[in-house]
């Protein structure tokens, strides 16, 4: 009898896990780049064209109701001319645990701070895979224990990063790149634990009506290494990364009034030479309809500022965007935003525009060109002067 | 002596003109009233939703999306739509707090970059996903987002409907007026006519297969709505509808935008 009602008991459980069946899904893209670079090389090891291929897929599974889930996401690359950017990260491979404002997370993940468009300053979490795209929006996965809280009076996030990753960096071969090349086989630490120092990082956030605000801090290997001149082992002048261990404050800020969105993003950062602040911040202004279409036009202006001036590790230390944002509003979701950053101390400009629509429901096309001008030799963006380039970029989702 | 009488019958028939007025627009705004509490207290849903796009030369492209919505007392909805189609798109997800006046509050998720963004909720007469749905004829319809007029009882597809109009409160709404066929048997829309801000007929909405939830709640299966002016449709379809699934507060926030898959 006891046997039975066991055995009931169990046929009961079990009914109750398959009543539940486990959602999964693939999903993935391929994607078939090509750069035309419209200026002769400063090193002769660079060349003038470049095709790329890429792959990225995700699955995913959850169970549980729903509470808990598995993500996982390898990415990959082929690359013509530079071998480190022939390379594979895990993105993520984490898990996931929420219910009723908790959730945890553990494995491999991303997670973006941040509000503005052109400098992601606050962002801190994840290192930028810089072999990917120099604007900072590509990340290589960051192991880390998550813990978040949602409470009425915001949502604390507690961060441990048992692990640090490196950079990425171009070879010699690599184009666009700095000019001397970045060292990375020299990478130095300032903690002797190099990339096992353990790091943490706290942030709250709260919606207050039209306005999201968050506050942070990071404690730990810094993602942006300060640079020193060396050479390698040819004897060639190279530039020598060194992560140091910091403490970084940061605010995030953004509103809705009307039409206008307002950004503000700052940090104070101490630990990477003498302590000093940065900030950026500005608006987007948005016609609705123009001309009696339905495509918008946006109106975008940010300022960047670092205390450190012309010695700043990033070469939005003095500078201000202006750009637009147009949006088809079509079927097949035809957007551009193009601007320009000009530094208003030494003049330095650089032109970026991005476009992109669907063709059909599962390809995409995208075009981007980027182009310095007028490149002060004190600007970070030097060695780059010569390295405009136009990229095609046709994408396949499954 | 005469212009006085003259005076005296003009304000009499101006009053009585206003009372009439006053008489159809509290009849129009009893009928929304009457559907809006007929449709009140389902406390959460959700559903999955395909769009087909049509253009004029007959070019079609789909649109597929799940949405999940929660009742607030004495306020708008809110609402997330996580879309799955086109597929460049997967992930993307829309979340709205809306309100019976002000702006709605709405963020935006971009899973390539794990983003969330906010965005203005003023656009409210741009198309939705490039179809010919705007924001603001999916939003919450909320009693006070117009003012009404009833304007007579008329036949339609068989069945006794209120025809009334309906003007948005809103400046940014796209549309000067509405026409909206309510069915005199359940108080359910059936037909809306858009006019647009030139008063000239832009689109007409028009639902079909009703089906009654939880012995209740009225749904169409379908939501057809055709562009005039560019001969352009899009077919709403709605599956899977349910109820009462347990939703609430905690599966409305910025937070568990980036949970959505």
């Amino acid at each position: 009898m006891r046997q039975a009602g066991w055995f009931i008991a169990l046929t009961l459980l079990q009914c109750g896990h398959a009543a539940v069946p486990a959602e999964s899904e693939w999903r993935g893209e391929i994607a078939l780049e090509f750069r035309a670079f419209t200026e002769s090389a400063l090193d002769p090891a660079q060349n003038d064209s470049n095709l790329s291929l890429s792959g990225e897929v995700e699955y995913y599974t959850s169970w549980d109701d729903g509470r808990q889930s598995f993500t996982i996401k390898p990415f990959g690359r082929l690359d013509q001319r530079d071998y480190k950017r022939t390379h594979g990260d895990l993105r993520e491979a984490v898990w996931l645990f929420s219910d009723d404002g908790l959730e945890v997370r553990a494995g491999v993940d991303k997670v973006f701070w941040g509000v503005t468009e052109v400098y992601h300053l606050v962002d801190i979490i994840n290192q930028t895979d810089a072999v990917e795209n120099r604007d900072g929006e590509q990340k290589l996965g960051q192991p880390m224990f998550k813990l978040s809280l949602e409470r009425d009076w915001g949502v604390l996030d507690l961060f441990y990063m048992p692990m640090f990753r490196e950079r990425t960096f171009p070879s010699a071969e690599g184009r666009p790149r700095s000019q001397p090349r970045v060292a990375y086989e020299m990478t130095e630490f300032q903690n002797h634990q190099e990339k096992y120092h353990q790091d943490l990082a706290l942030r709250w956030s709260q919606n207050l009506g039209d306005w999201d605000l968050g506050l942070a801090h990071f404690y730990g290997t810094g993602r942006e290494p300060s640079y020193s001149l060396g050479h390698d082992n040819d004897g060639l002048p190279v530039l020598i990364p060194r992560y140091e261990i910091i403490h970084q404050s940061s605010i995030d800020l953004q509103g809705v009034v009307g039409d206008w969105l307002w950004k503000f993003e700052g940090i104070h950062r101490e630990g990477q030479g003498p302590s000093f602040s940065a900030a950026t911040g500005g608006f987007e202004y948005t016609f609705y309809g123009i001309a009696e279409s339905s495509s918008d036009l946006g109106v975008l202006t940010e300022v960047m500022w670092d205390e450190r001036g012309d010695s700043a590790t990033t070469p939005f230390n003095r500078d201000v965007f202006l750009g637009l944002r147009w949006v088809a509003n079509d079927v097949d979701g035809t957007e551009v935003l193009s601007g320009v950053v000009n530094d208003w101390d030494n003049s330095t400009r650089f032109f970026n525009l991005e476009a992109s629509r669907r063709l059909g429901n599962d390809w995409k096309l995208g075009l981007q060109a980027r182009f310095w001008s007028n490149v002060d030799e004190g600007d970070a963006l030097f060695g780059l002067r010569r390295d405009d380039y136009i990229e095609f970029k046709l994408s396949r989702f499954f | 002596m005469l212009p006085r009488l003259l005076l005296i019958i003009t304000s009499l028939a101006v009053c009585n003109a206003v009372a009439w007025a006053d008489v159809d627009e509290m009849k129009g705004l009893e009928i929304a009233m009457e559907a809006d509490r007929r449709d009140t207290g389902y406390h959460d849903f959700s559903a999955q939703l395909t769009m087909l796009l049509r253009n004029k030369h007959g070019k079609e492209s789909l649109r597929d999306m799940r949405t999940r919505s929660l009742e607030v007392d004495g306020d708008g909805d809110k609402t997330m739509i996580i879309f799955d189609q086109p597929r460049d798109v997967k992930g993307t997800a829309l979340l709205t707090f809306s309100h019976k006046i002000e702006p709605d509050d709405q963020w935006l998720y971009l899973p390539a970059l794990k983003r969330v963004k906010r965005i203005s909720s003023r656009n409210k007469s741009g198309p939705f996903m490039g179809s010919e749905f705007a924001y603001e004829d999916l939003a919450s319809q909320e009693v006070e987002k117009y003012s009404y007029r009833y304007l007579k009882d008329e036949t339609l597809n068989g069945q006794a409907m209120f025809l009334i109009e309906r003007d948005p409160v809103d400046e940014n709404s796209g549309y000067r007026r509405q026409l909206v066929w309510i069915d005199q048997a359940e108080y359910r829309p059936q037909k809306i006519e858009f006019y647009d801000r030139k008063d000239s007929l832009l689109k007409t909405l028009e639902f079909r297969g009703y089906v009654q939830y939880l012995d209740r709640y009225w749904r169409a299966r379908e939501m057809y709505m055709e562009n005039h002016q560019t001969g352009k449709s899009t077919l709403l379809t709605w599956e899977n509808y349910e109820f009462r699934v347990g939703l609430q507060d905690s599966d409305f926030t910025t937070n568990s935008l980036k949970r959505a898959k």
